[in-house]
């Protein structure tokens, strides 16, 4: 297990370096970003010259990269372009993003799973045929319809929530935000829980641990839903990363400072430094996750083993 | 335990939504002298500082916390006296300033000439890195100071010198008779030593001497300043104090007001446009501002710049159907162009809504003919390059285009370039890359004829993208601006306009208007010609 983890840890080294170096030449290709700085007229040259030299944009390419890696070594992530370091920014925004993913995955937990199970554990009712449509029609709508609707709807018809979260973003005003960026992955839960349980619903192991006389709830917890969560935790665990991007556009509707708007702002400006520094930390998310994900497997079902 | 706490903050906020507004949202507000504006506000591009500062977001706080030598009157445009005693000249080269007496920055440090002086250095020095650092470019000693290229020699310039506590001389490069008229510019505000001796500390909570003082600030999300109470000027703040709230999407901030959390937007998104009479009624705002929109040609491209081919760029402009685009597209938030300027500048200050007369009216008949005449479209088709990132440009410039070739009924004739990036966008026109006609937008820095005029057209100038050049227009603009008479200068200019006219040096478009909406609890809300709000005029409750 220890040796499958650090060798875990060691390939993240090269993905690490090739999202980064991908992500560095994409946001270089756009061009000079200094030419937008100066709003509709040129910057003068000198200036030009001057701000181009302050943000090392004046070496090539290749060098940018290998300053840019070093400084990240030693915890620098540049300046953004209105002189804010971007570790500022960071600590801004990922609390922010962090409590929205959150919500979101209590949303996809909760009302997924446990819908799941219910409409796996009565296929053909209603209420799965009923659970099953529903979910259809939300992945069907897009993010940017059902937030506009809801915030229209609760935020200025009914007046139940502000149609803004405000700069603290706490949590209670990110519950609505939060079902809006969980609902598409939510009805995903839902449908891969019901499939699972109703396959493992006539296992070998389950008809043992029935036919042992244990208690319903027992079969249920530790025998059906332990054995059908696997590729459940599989795909919220890929959604956590999905979901901290993906935030753009729940962010925008609902005007949440996060990670969304600081890389839309970014990309808006091409300000290399915001989206490389954002994106790398997103990369390394992704990668903790998912090493944290597989680690899971061996917990939830122990014929998993990793030598 | 996070699920506990979860639970009874859901409860709390739905239980508290139903009764009141939100959870945690504190008091009602309160109205009368004291009441708070909340707003909607965009996060600077730039740090916040007066010659760093050259878009609409950062100004409007500028607007409120500094004060300088000349206000332009909101309602008029006029350039008015504000912290200037006196501007003598004899020669329209050397100016002597007086500064007002009891005038401070509102940590208590008075407002001296030393206070303009050194303001005016540090905005030139190209250590700086100020955006806005041209602005100086008319003051001796700026070469020295911010050279095209290589290092500076000096420190600070040589026109301007401190001459006694209240006094200073600036001499300038050349006759520049409204040159006093660009100082209510907020690149030549004045800043208080605490602005050198920690700048860091200073840009985290700026401090200046207008009618508002910043309170505190959360870089990129929120504002709050509160009115000043020893502000000595006589356009004392009316309310309280303006929180300023960074949205990253105007139409949240309109959602916003139109639920009742917030008082004024100064963006109404254009897909609002529609419903904003029917949610706001006389609550909306949409006069026009000091902006045009126009289509540049490269006259770096041989093809683009052959003699005689002022009827194609003239028949072109014949083609477009300004008032139907600008009826159906902007819903009226937009005026066809009538000439190059303004018309926030007025009659008086150079605005003359005869001056493009037929040439920007709509005929397809005479359009034809005299592309015709012209030569024909260099290469057969116009392609309108724009960026697609912002603004609402795509639509309007397919309606161009449509047009276009509605009146040569050739369905070719013209198409839009979409370009993905505005920094991408504005890189190929510096680079001068452009193949064909390209989208123009003009925001004036002062309310003067000259402002729209010399920046777009003087051979090089700063905002001559297209690097037009005429012999003529230069000569006028020349001495215009050597003419000390201000009305026979003005005078000057238009004939200088006239030359762009009879060139089509650009297709002018239309003008821009500032449109705004604001809630029930505040009134005497107006913009100005920078199409920003005056925040300071406006009432609570």
């Amino acid at each position: 297990m220890g040796r499958y983890v650090i060798r875990r840890l060691l390939q993240m080294i090269p993905v690490f370096v090739g999202a980064t170096l991908l992500i560095f030449l994409m946001v270089n290709v756009m061009g000079d970003p200094i030419a937008g700085l100066c709003g509709e007229r040129e910057c003068d040259p000198a200036t030009a010259a001057q701000l181009r030299k302050e943000f090392g944009l004046d070496k090539p390419v290749w060098q940018q990269y290998l300053t840019y890696m070093g400084n990240i070594f030693t915890g620098d992530f540049g300046t953004a372009f209105n002189g804010q370091p971007v570790t500022e920014l960071m600590a801004d925004a990922f609390p922010v993003t962090i409590r929205l993913t959150l919500v979101a995955i209590v949303f996809e937990i909760g009302i997924g799973i446990g819908l799941g199970v219910l409409t796996g554990l009565r296929r053909g009712r209603p209420v799965d045929t009923g659970a099953l449509l529903v979910t259809l029609v939300v992945i069907a709508v897009p993010t940017f319809v059902t937030g506009l609707l809801l915030q229209l709807l609760l935020g200025v018809k009914w007046g139940w929530i502000r149609p803004s979260v405000s700069s603290e973003a706490p949590l209670d005003e990110l519950i609505v935000p939060g079902l809006v960026l969980a609902a598409v992955s939510l009805a995903y839960v839902t449908r891969l829980t019901r499939t699972s349980i109703a396959e493992n619903r006539r296992a070998d192991y389950v008809r043992t641990a029935v036919a042992k006389g244990l208690p319903r709830r027992r079969v249920l917890t530790h025998h059906l839903l332990r054995n059908s969560l696997i590729p459940v935790v599989t795909f919220i665990g890929a959604d956590i990363g999905a979901l901290m991007g993906g935030a753009i556009v729940t962010e925008r509707i609902f005007n949440i400072h996060g990670v969304g708007y600081q890389l839309y702002q970014g990309i808006l400006r091409q300000n290399t430094q915001t989206v490389v520094g954002f994106v790398t930390v997103l990369v390394l998310v992704f990668l903790l996750v998912n090493l944290f994900v597989d680690l899971l497997y061996a917990v939830l079902d122990p014929r998993i083993r990793y030598a | 335990m996070r699920g506990a706490t979860h639970v009874t903050r859901a409860a709390c906020a739905v239980a508290v939504a139903l009764a009141a507004g939100a959870c945690g949202g504190g008091a009602a507000p309160a109205g009368g002298p004291d009441g708070i504006v909340t707003s909607s506000w965009g996060d600077p591009q730039n740090p916040l500082e007066p010659a760093n500062t050259n878009e609409v977001q950062g100004g409007k706080v500028l607007d409120m916390i500094f004060r300088g030598l000349k206000r332009y009157d909101p309602r008029t445009g006029e350039a008015e006296d504000m912290l200037a005693e006196r501007i003598d000249t004899t020669d329209s080269v050397d100016f002597t300033v007086t500064v007002k007496s009891g005038w401070t920055f509102s940590n208590g440090e008075p407002v001296t000439a030393k206070s303009f002086v050194d303001a005016w250095n540090y905005g030139a020095h190209l250590r700086n890195n100020q955006r806005n650092a041209y602005f100086f470019g008319y003051i001796e000693g700026y070469d020295q100071v911010h050279p095209a290229s290589g290092q500076p020699t000096a420190q600070t310039m040589s026109g301007l010198k401190v001459t006694g506590e209240r006094t200073f001389t600036v001499k300038l490069t050349q006759k520049f008779s409204t040159w006093p008229e660009t100082l209510g510019y907020a690149a030549f505000a004045p800043l208080p030593s605490s602005f050198f001796s920690d700048h860091d500390a200073w840009l985290a909570r700026p401090v200046g001497n207008g009618p508002y003082a910043v309170d505190s600030y959360t870089r990129g999300s929120r504002m709050s300043l509160r009115r000043w109470d020893g502000y000595p000027g006589d356009d004392k703040a009316r309310n309280g104090g303006v929180d300023l709230k960074v949205y990253t999407d105007s139409n949240t901030a309109y959602t916003d007001l139109t639920a009742g959390h917030l008082d004024l937007v100064d963006d109404v998104p254009a897909s609002q446009l529609r419903n904003v009479e029917a949610d706001l009624g006389d609550r909306y705002i949409n006069t026009p501002a000091g902006i045009i929109q126009t289509i540049a040609f490269p006259y770096y491209d041989p093809d683009w710049n052959k003699p005689g081919q002022e009827k194609v760029r003239r028949g072109l402009s014949m083609a477009i159907n300004r008032q139907q685009i600008t009826d159906t597209i902007f819903q009226r938030t937009r005026t066809p162009a009538k000439d190059w300027t303004s018309p926030v500048l007025g009659p008086d200050g150079g605005y003359d809504a005869s001056l493009c007369g037929g040439s920007c009216t709509y005929d397809p008949a005479r359009a034809r003919k005299l592309i015709a005449e012209g030569g024909g479209i260099p290469g057969g088709q116009v392609k309108i390059t724009y960026n697609a990132d912002t603004g609402s440009h795509k639509e309007w410039v397919d309606a161009v285009c449509n047009s276009i070739n509605n009146a040569l009924g050739n369905n070719r004739a013209c198409v839009g370039n979409p370009v993905g990036t505005f920094a991408d966008y504005r890189n190929q026109i510096t680079r001068s890359r452009m193949s064909g006609p390209f989208r123009a937008g003009w925001q004036m820095d002062y309310p003067l004829i000259q402002n729209f005029l010399q920046p777009l057209y003087y051979t090089n100038a700063s905002s001559n993208d297209g690097k037009w050049s005429n012999e003529e227009f230069d000569r006028l603009v020349d001495q215009a601006n050597a003419e000390t008479d201000p009305a026979r200068a003005i005078e000057t200019f238009k004939q200088a306009e006239g030359v762009v006219r009879d060139q089509m040096a650009a297709i002018p478009l239309w003008y821009q208007n500032g449109s705004a909406g604001y809630s029930e609890r505040i009134s005497n809300v107006s913009l100005n010609q920078f199409s920003v709000p005056v925040y300071e005029e406006i009432t609570v409750g």
